[in-house]
């Protein structure tokens, strides 16, 4: 029987309602109100985009900017809900979209590492399991009962990274490939995302305007353009259509 | 696991309840860091201002010289309502600012946006466990024991907890759309503090009754403002030893589940949209 797919996203739209005027009191709404001058222009952000991701797929989005890739990853994420259409997701998702996003600079490096699990979902216990791991892999031992407000920023990105990768999550979504800390840190980061892709469980949907990446890690590919789903498929068809079209 | 777009409003509460531990531990951490007396300042801060209180309205007003039968103690009758109003207060206006304030997170990773004011909530029941030990102290202190009403003590907790979580469910999400609430709310939470039964006993304001059409409206907000009969309550299981009525239960009870139906439901429908407007 084959395996149900990782991802589904289903005849999905998303409309902004961009109001042209950013209203911050009452005051303003109920006059804007009074007077029928609310104005909103309606921007259609995916229109009518169906995918299905099976599980353990390399599945890179390509497109030209503002085309719609981010939407997508958010609302596969979970943190927009699309206007019409359904997304069915089976599995832990772990967003790799910005490191450091839970973390309090106030907390030491090990209350945040507690933390930002937690944002992610992870239960204590879990979370002191593998503790070592992550510090082990952030190469902050010594580092781990200072307030974060004193690292650097290559500091907090490498605890950023080793949370985010220390389970090996069912979905992974790679929104441009990282560019943390010294390149010695940035192999390790390459190699961890490698062996997350060659384990055959994992799915990855990966974005990148570097069509070498995509080529070089895909093996299935979306080309979205102005919010349409253009074309899907495999990875060097979409990227060999996608590269003639511009 | 599977999951879509549709998530359960509370389904997923179980996942996330490391969060909201560990958001509330940040904050306790938070509060007391730097601070030589620590999580004393919890305890003192009561104990200080009932202090004042006491002196201003007990000896100079007179409300302590046993006039009033309802407040046979003036710094016992204070500090045991001050606790469970603060713990009120802290939680909505903590609350109405917690989803605004976590804007970053929000933004980034899926998490049930209830969870913020929740943690609000969780960290004022928290601290108001740390003012009941100043109640405590207060008590001994004036040598007015509790009686056996003292195990009811959980009940108007649990209500005014219900109360306090459906207001702050509801605040938090209306500031995500006007700044103004912050500053509207503060003026409301004044005069909501003069208007409830915190300084001054039921039966002294019953006392203006009939005078003027204005002095019996004023009375009956008095008497049927849901932070009034909860105080109330508490009074009556912590220091007077009177066990609350069917009446009163069923006041308190219906005020809390009205505010979270209210609250949950405005959440619900307003969080949608929250990730477009923070």
């Amino acid at each position: 029987m084959a395996e149900l797919p990782a991802v589904e996203v289903k005849n999905v739209d998303m409309h902004f309602k961009m109001s042209k005027e950013r209203l911050q009191s009452l005051k303003e709404l109920f006059l804007k109100f009074v007077k029928r001058d609310l104005k909103y222009e309606n921007f259609v952000a995916l229109n009518n985009v169906s995918l299905t991701i099976e599980k353990g797929d390399v599945f890179g989005i390509v497109g030209l900017n503002g085309s719609g890739k981010s939407t997508l990853l958010k609302i596969i994420s979970g943190i927009l809900t699309p206007t019409h259409g359904e997304v069915v997701t089976r599995g832990v998702i772990a967003p790799l979209i910005e490191l450091g996003a839970g973390f309090d600079l106030e907390l030491t490096a090990r209350e945040n590492i507690y933390l930002n699990g937690s944002v992610l979902g992870f239960s204590k216990k879990y979370m002191d399991e593998h503790f070592q791991e992550i510090v082990d892999f952030s190469e902050m031992e010594g580092f781990l009962d200072t307030p974060m407000k004193n690292y650097s920023s290559g500091m907090i990105a490498r605890i950023g990274f080793a949370i985010a990768t220390m389970t090996v999550p069912d979905i992974l979504i790679v929104d441009e490939i990282l560019a943390v800390g010294d390149f010695k840190f940035q192999e390790k980061c390459e190699a961890r995302i490698n062996e997350m892709m060659n384990n055959g469980r994992t799915t990855v949907i990966v974005v990148s305007h570097s069509m070498g990446q995509i080529e070089r890690l895909c093996k299935h590919c979306a080309w979205l353009e102005h919010g349409n789903l253009k074309m899907v498929g495999d990875c060097d068809t979409v990227c060999e259509a996608y590269k003639s079209a511009y | 696991m599977e999951s879509n777009n549709s998530r359960s409003f509370f389904g997923d509460f179980k996942k996330y309840l490391p969060l909201l531990q560990n958001l509330a531990g940040k904050d306790f951490k938070l509060k007391y860091r730097r601070s030589i007396l620590g999580i004393a300042w919890s305890i003192l801060n009561p104990l200080l201002t009932m202090l004042v209180l006491t002196v201003v309205f007990g000896y100079l007003f007179g409300i302590g010289r046993g006039t009033y039968a309802d407040v046979p103690d003036f710094a016992v009758f204070y500090i045991v309502g001050a606790s469970m109003w603060n713990f009120f207060s802290e939680a909505t206006t903590g609350s109405m600012t917690s989803v605004t304030a976590a804007a970053s997170l929000i933004k980034k990773v899926y998490i049930p946006k209830y969870i913020f004011p929740l943690e609000k909530c969780l960290f004022a029941l928290i601290n108001f466990a740390f003012s009941l030990i100043a109640v405590a102290i207060v008590m001994i202190a004036r040598s007015q024991f509790p009686g056996v009403t003292l195990v009811m003590l959980p009940v108007p907790v649990i209500y005014c907890l219900l109360f306090a979580t459906g207001i702050s469910l509801f605040l938090s999400a209306v500031t995500v759309y006007f700044n103004d609430v912050i500053h509207l709310y503060s003026v409301v939470l004044t005069l909501w503090m003069y208007l409830t039964t915190l300084i001054y006993p039921l039966s002294l304001v019953e006392t203006w009754k009939g005078t003027s059409v204005i002095m019996t409206v004023v009375v009956t907000v008095i008497k049927y403002n849901p932070m009034s009969m909860y105080l109330t309550m508490f009074r009556d299981v912590v220091m007077n030893n009177t066990w609350p009525s069917l009446e009163q239960h069923l006041w308190c009870f219906g005020y809390g589940i009205l505010a979270m139906l209210i609250g949950v439901f405005t959440f619900k429908k307003l969080q949608k949209n929250f990730i477009l407007n923070i």
